[in-house]
């Protein structure tokens, strides 16, 4: 397939190669800094989308990818000296395998049982890592500052991880759209549709849905090595906020789920929800309490999201809206 | 024989659904497969195809052994079904619903091949007006048909049909019927589950009778019709027998 033909690719692509290129091009700390988050929501909520948004499985504990790869990564960079680029790739890798094992207790749920299983996955990868010693334990690990040496010093290796980070952030868009448009995305819209149905049909839901999560949990290991890399230190709390997985779930659902472009409309627009409410005296202390709202009033008011809204408006856009 | 079951029984806890069931299919026939309602025709649907195992007996289709296999892995050998209680793609369009069929059927074709596929199959039960509806905007008449399309783009050795004139008025009914003559013309086989005696009547080679989860007769139309043990199995059921004497 030739991607540059592709209507519904080039919004998605378009946008994210846009966001990193002015950052590139105006060379700001502080932009960088807030584009750095929105490219990794977009990563994460967009790497959720797979599972959640192609595959109709919802899940709550994505962050234990970002958390765990994340982890990993970090290791391999501070304890193990790997350059961060292949340390992200060791990262990711291992989220993968972690997907295929958890997978195997949890994938055979559905609907609500499954939902509830990633909860309870999350806060089980919390009490292991604090308690593993080798990631050292609750208070985590640092990297030594001649770590950065190899990029050319601390502030070259903040550019470098964000280039590295706009990168990943491109192929997730990429990896998303190939997957969406092959036979095997269609197999997993039948799954997410009706699982029964799908497999009568010769849809191998086993693997098809172990595959999904594979790939869904491939980029948060590579983005969570990269952001923890950033800051220089990675521990438990940081690493596997519940918090964090309810927002990436709201920003997939705020944008449209199971559209290219709903989580990176999504992470945007959540940012700049959050934005406003940081800085409200009510909201501040309400964090979880707003996502859970927004959450809310999206299943209720808009299922299909900003993006999925849209589309129904306007069906004469839906060809670049995918 | 394209498919062989032997001696297939099912349990549900205490409810013997199937009990001992025995039968062969020849290639290129249509088989209708009747019995009163909860008589066990759609349990030895779901056991041929394997949505579930058999608790007893095995199911041969074309020379292997498909007993306990997972549906996907039965659908692959070139078996597709259409559900008696429909059961669409409903945020897919109806194109994208048959393509689903042709892409994991028998022939495992790539997307682009199995949207021309689609379209041939759409056009066959008439339903290609509606390739790019979304399934969930389709009426029941329409999902039917749907069903039927999404089997048919699998391209399958052997068709198996649950009721699908169930819920149609005469006319949707004569236009079924009409569709499904031009299938085993190009030379499908098929079983199908029918409640409505005439259709099966006209149109099958063979008819086998469930009644309690035990097969009670089989044979050509004429020889069913005329059985007594076959018009006794009815007579609970008042609208039926009236409908099998009328024959
Ligand atoms: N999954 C199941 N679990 C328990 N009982 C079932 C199940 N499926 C069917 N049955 C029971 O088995 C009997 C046969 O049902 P079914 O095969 O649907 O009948 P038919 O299609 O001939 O009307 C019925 O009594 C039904 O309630
Ligand atoms: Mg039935």
């Amino acid at each position: 397939m030739n991607l540059w033909r592709q209507p519904g690719f080039w919004p998605s692509f378009l946008l994210v190669f846009l966001s990193g290129l002015v950052v590139l091009v105006l060379r700001q700390d502080t932009l960088r800094e807030t584009a750095f988050t929105v490219l990794m929501f977009i990563g994460l909520a967009s790497s959720l989308n797979i599972l959640m948004g192609y595959t109709g499985y919802v899940n709550f504990g994505h962050i234990v990818f970002f958390g765990l790869g994340g982890y990993f990564g970090f290791f391999l960079v501070s304890e193990m000296g790997w350059p961060v680029y292949l340390a992200a790739l060791g990262g990711g890798v291992l989220s993968s395998i972690l997907a295929y094992i958890i997978g195997a207790a949890v994938l055979r749920l559905r609907g609500a049982y499954f939902a509830l299983a990633t909860i309870g996955v999350n806060e089980a990868a919390r009490a292991f890592v604090s308690n593993f010693e080798p990631f050292g334990g609750s208070t985590g690990l640092y990297v030594n500052f001649s770590a950065y040496d190899r990029y050319g010093g601390a502030g070259q290796a903040l550019w470098f991880t964000f280039i590295l980070l706009w990168l990943v952030v491109l192929a997730v868009i990429v990896v998303s759209y190939l997957v969406k448009r092959s036979r095997f995305g269609l197999g997993l819209s039948a799954i997410r549709e009706d699982e029964d149905t799908a497999m009568v049909m010769g849809v191998n839901a086993p693997l098809d849905k172990t595959k999904a999560f594979l790939i869904s949990a491939f980029f948060p290991g590579l983005i969570g090595t990269l952001y923890f890399f950033k800051n220089g230190n990675v521990e438990p709390d940081d690493a596997f906020r519940f918090q964090m997985s309810l927002e990436i779930l709201v920003m997939v659902m705020l944008g449209g789920k199971g559209l290219l472009l709903g989580p990176i409309v999504g992470a945007f627009a959540y940012e700049r929800l959050r934005g406003y409410l940081l800085t409200s005296v009510i909201f501040k202390n309400l964090h979880l309490a707003t996502s859970g709202l927004v959450l809310l009033l999206i299943v209720l008011f808009v299922p299909g999201g900003g993006v999925g809204w849209l589309r129904e408006r306007f069906p004469k856009l839906r060809r670049w809206l995918e | 024989m394209i498919l062989q079951v032997q001696e297939v029984s099912k349990r549900f806890g205490g409810l013997q659904a199937l009990l001992d069931v025995n039968f062969e299919l020849a290639e290129g026939q249509i088989m209708g497969l009747i019995g009163p309602n909860g008589a066990g025709k759609t349990t030895l649907f779901n056991v041929i195809n394997g949505v579930y195992p058999p608790t007893e007996g095995q199911v041969i289709f074309r020379g292997e052994k498909i007993t306990g296999l997972p549906s996907y892995e039965v659908a692959r050998r070139g078996l597709a079904r259409a559900h008696q209680v429909v059961r669409p793609l409903n945020d897919l369009t109806v194109r994208e619903n048959v393509m689903v069929g042709a892409c994991f059927g028998r022939e495992r074709h790539s997307r682009s091949s199995a949207a021309s596929l689609a379209d041939q199959a759409l056009t066959q039960v008439g339903l290609i007006d509606r390739a790019d509806q979304f399934a969930l905007s389709l009426n029941v008449a329409q999902k039917k048909r749907l069903e039927l399309a999404r089997a048919l783009a699998a391209r399958p050795y052997l068709l198996l049909l649950d009721e699908v004139l169930a819920g149609l008025n005469p006319s949707e009914i004569a236009g079924m019927m009409e569709t499904i003559r031009t299938i085993r013309d190009q030379g499908f086989t098929i079983l199908m589950i029918e409640h409505i005696m005439q259709a099966v009547m006209s149109i099958s080679d063979q008819i086998i009778v469930l009644d309690y989860g035990q097969l009670i007769a089989g044979g050509n139309p004429q020889e069913v019709a005329n059985n007594p043990k076959v018009i006794e199995a009815y007579l609970g059921d008042p609208e039926m027998t009236a409908r099998l004497l009328a024959e």
